[in-house]
């Protein structure tokens, strides 16, 4: 074919990115080199996005090797909140666990864990102020976590139960609270990502002082979405924090399949102009510095940032999900970023303020608080059982704010149909 | 008023009462439309609450939805209907359901304003009329205006009503009605009783049609432009025609319709839209299911073909005043 012409042309070659590792792979990640902690500078809130090209492309770290807070970037929390940090992040780990298993036992269609994850939700929200709107996806439980969000609510939306407020509408996990500052959220990926912008420009155009925070996977940067609502970020200056949680995978594809095995999720932010960060996820509070910083900015008017953090999803895509059947086991074991809680955990014992005891009985104790909620929670019934625990004409209410003829129609006509059939 | 400024006086007298309301859209600021719809309202209401947007209307309608979501009432423009596909996940998964999987937490009163429709020689493009994939979607109103007054009033309804509406502007009426005879001069709205619209604040109800001629033989189903080639039609031909303007497809007033067709007993439905899965096949069903007794004659539609919209054909292709009539005639035979 390629010589068809007489030109005595190569042929062309497609590239198709493949991981490192597949199934029963030996790991290794000694070709992923990290700066060391506190090595990276920390420009002021309002540094020009020219100023600072280097930071895409580096990783933003506090913790070190031995769980010392260094450098710049250290947030010097009184050791009180980062204790708060290391029990919002325990408590998430606690409530996974709890609802993973409730999945298991047949209690709910669908659970997804953030394990490993942890720092990303619960860093930035001790970070934010309480009623910056928060607009995730569905791996950032720990942000309704940390805001102390009652976990019986939560429980009650995975088992659509009779105390879903969503009124067993939604698939378990896609919270709604609003008190909380904490959208709605949405099973099409990426879509809440020009939402948070929105939200932050009538933020703006009402001079109002709260800002928006939003979260997407690098799976889902790849969505048009996420280029546009980083083009409208940067025309409007928008007071709002893009995260992009780099969890290395997007259900069994790797993050190469999102663009990342030629540049970083931070470096998108350069080419639209957008202060980028590149942090260790893993780095609680690496994730609470930067998203302070990003707030700082965003509420002095100096424009929107794009924070990407570098972590691993340790576990499945959801309980869907088997990642035995696409990566090496021995990934998420040797991930060189470590866990955040045992990180966090270190430190604190590193300060004299921790130790194996307190900490196993902090773990007890929340335990403990995980499991009375989640017998409170199935007094109310769960998925399978009790299930159908709202009433039939629920179904077709909020469609609109009024309901129309032709649903009301629909409602008693399903109704009659029922009598009829005498179900 | 013609169409134009009517739907421009609708922002206006809706800005005024809602500092909520804000305008936004390709070239909607300074410039004030590409068919100058918000012209003077940014110099009015400034560049916060009017502005232009990127080109991008995947972002323009997220935005929006964010911007409700806060507790404004956005009026995004998406320049042209034939380009709102790009909005579409925005619009169907985001705003039309925002509503109802958050149990009513967070909502959506944003008013999505298009020009749509074609008999301008529009091509591919700058015709389409894609009504029928809104109303397929729970959770979406769809509103049509097709004159002046109405286009006021049924579009300051639209921006106060609390959920996502879909208003679309027939182009082809924007200066003046089209009775589909596309080598006579067209008349301007000024001789046309539907121009004279009040300055100030006033509303014609979602979800109510209006029977613009009464009539005994035959009940025509139209909107939009359709609405004035079907009274051409019928006062060329003499048919003592019921014509109803439907004004709003979603939720639908099924109740003057079907009053209709219980009198006449016949029915011709038409659209510009693409006749398969059409807006058409919905009215349809419903007549067919509701006044099944009365009818004397298969309920004919008279649409858009099932291609798409032809540059140089537009007149084989537009459902004028021959289509029609034929139409017409066939459904009068018996």
């Amino acid at each position: 074919m390629a010589d068809e012409a007489g030109r005595n042309l190569r042929s062309l070659t497609l590239h198709v990115p493949e991981p490192k590792f597949r199934p029963g792979d030996a790991v290794s990640f000694d070709d992923m080199v990290f700066p060391e902690a506190g090595s990276v500078a920390r420009p002021s809130v309002d540094a020009d996005p020219a100023t600072m090209r280097d930071l895409p492309f580096t990783l933003i770290r506090v913790l070190d090797k031995d769980g010392k807070a260094v450098g710049p970037w250290n947030p010097r929390l009184p050791v009180e909140r980062v204790k708060r940090i290391l029990r919002g992040m325990m408590l998430t780990r606690a409530y996974d666990d709890r609802m993973f298993r409730a999945q298991r036992q047949g209690k709910t269609s669908f659970y997804m864990k953030c394990t490993g994850e942890e720092a990303v939700a619960i860093g930035a929200v001790e970070a934010l102020h309480r009623d910056d709107m928060c607009f995730p996806s569905y791996r950032q439980q720990g942000l309704l976590i940390g805001r102390d969000w009652p976990l019986v609510d939560m429980m009650c939306q995975v088992y659509s139960n009779a105390g879903d407020r969503l009124k067993g509408r939604q698939l378990p996990i896609m919270y709604s609270a609003k008190e909380a500052g904490f959208f709605s959220i949405s099973g099409n990926l990426a879509t809440q990502y020009p939402q948070a912008v929105g939200w932050a420009m009538a933020s703006a155009a009402k001079g109002d002082t709260r800002i928006a925070v939003s979260w997407v996977g690098e799976g889902s940067t790849a969505e048009g979405d996420f280029h546009a609502a980083c083009t409208f970020a940067s025309v409007y200056r928008a007071p709002v924090i893009l995260n992009v949680v780099n969890n290395q995978w997007a259900i069994s594809s790797f993050a190469g399949f999102a663009g990342g095995e030629s540049t970083t999720f931070a470096a998108r932010g350069l080419g639209y102009g957008i202060a980028a960060l590149r942090i260790d996820g893993n780095d609680p509070l690496a994730v609470f510095a930067a998203t302070e910083w990003a707030a700082e900015r965003a509420r002095t008017n100096a424009g929107p940032t794009l924070i990407e953090h570098f972590t691993y999803r340790v576990e499945a895509h959801s309980t869907s999900d088997d990642p035995s059947a696409y990566r090496s086991a021995e990934e998420a074991k040797n991930f060189p970023l470590g866990d955040p809680i045992e990180r966090l955990k270190q430190h604190l014992i590193g300060l004299g303020e921790w130790d194996e005891a307190s900490h196993d009985a902090l773990q007890a104790e929340l335990t403990d608080m995980v499991r009375d909620a989640g017998r409170e929670a199935e007094k109310l019934g769960v998925l399978s059982g009790t299930g159908f625990v709202h009433s039939f004409e629920t179904m077709f209410e909020d469609v609109f704010a009024e309901m129309p003829a032709h649903i009301k129609e629909q409602s008693e006509q399903m109704a009659e149909e029922r009598r009829a059939a005498g179900v | 008023m013609n169409m134009i400024q009517a739907i421009n006086s609708a922002m206006d007298v809706a800005m005024e009462r809602d500092s909520g309301v804000m305008v936004m859209g390709e070239d909607v600021g300074y410039f004030g439309g590409v068919f100058r719809a918000t012209a003077g309202l940014q110099k009015k209401y400034g560049k916060t609450r009017v502005f232009d947007a990127p080109i991008n209307e995947c972002g323009i309608i997220g935005v929006a939805v964010g911007m409700a979501a806060y507790g404004l009432r956005p009026v995004p423009e998406i320049q042209f209907a034939d380009y709102i596909y790009p909005g579409m996940d925005q619009l169907i998964s985001e705003a039309a359901r925002l509503r109802y999987r958050s149990a009513g937490e967070f909502t959506c009163p944003i008013t999505v304003r298009s020009p749509f429709g074609g008999g301008i020689f529009g091509g591919q493009t700058h015709s389409q009329s894609p009504e029928g994939i809104f109303t397929h979607v729970a959770g979406l109103k769809t509103v049509i205006p097709s004159n002046p007054y109405d286009a006021k009033g049924l579009l300051i309804a639209a921006i106060e009503d609390p959920d996502p509406v879909i208003f679309f502007e027939p182009k082809r009426i924007y200066n003046g009605p089209f009775d589909g005879h596309y080598d006579r001069p067209v008349q301007p709205w000024s001789k046309h009783a539907s121009s004279e619209v009040p300055e100030g604040h006033y509303t014609v109800p979602l979800g109510k049609a209006a029977v613009v001629r009464e009539g005994e033989a035959v009940t025509i189903l139209s909107y939009g432009t359709m609405v004035h080639v079907a009274l051409g039609v019928v006062a060329e031909n003499g048919i003592d025609a019921e014509v109803i303007d439907l004004r709003t497809l979603l939720p639908l007033d099924i109740e003057t319709i079907a009053a209709s067709v219980e009198k006449t007993g016949r029915c011709v439905i038409v659209h510009e839209a693409t006749r398969t899965s059409g807006f058409g096949a919905e009215l349809s069903a419903q007549v067919q299911e509701r006044c099944f007794h009365v009818l004397e004659a298969p309920i004919e539609r008279v649409t858009g073909w099932d291609t798409p919209y032809p540059h140089s054909l537009e007149w084989a292709y537009f459902p004028g005043p021959v289509r029609l009539g034929e139409a017409l005639k066939r459904v009068m035979k018996d």
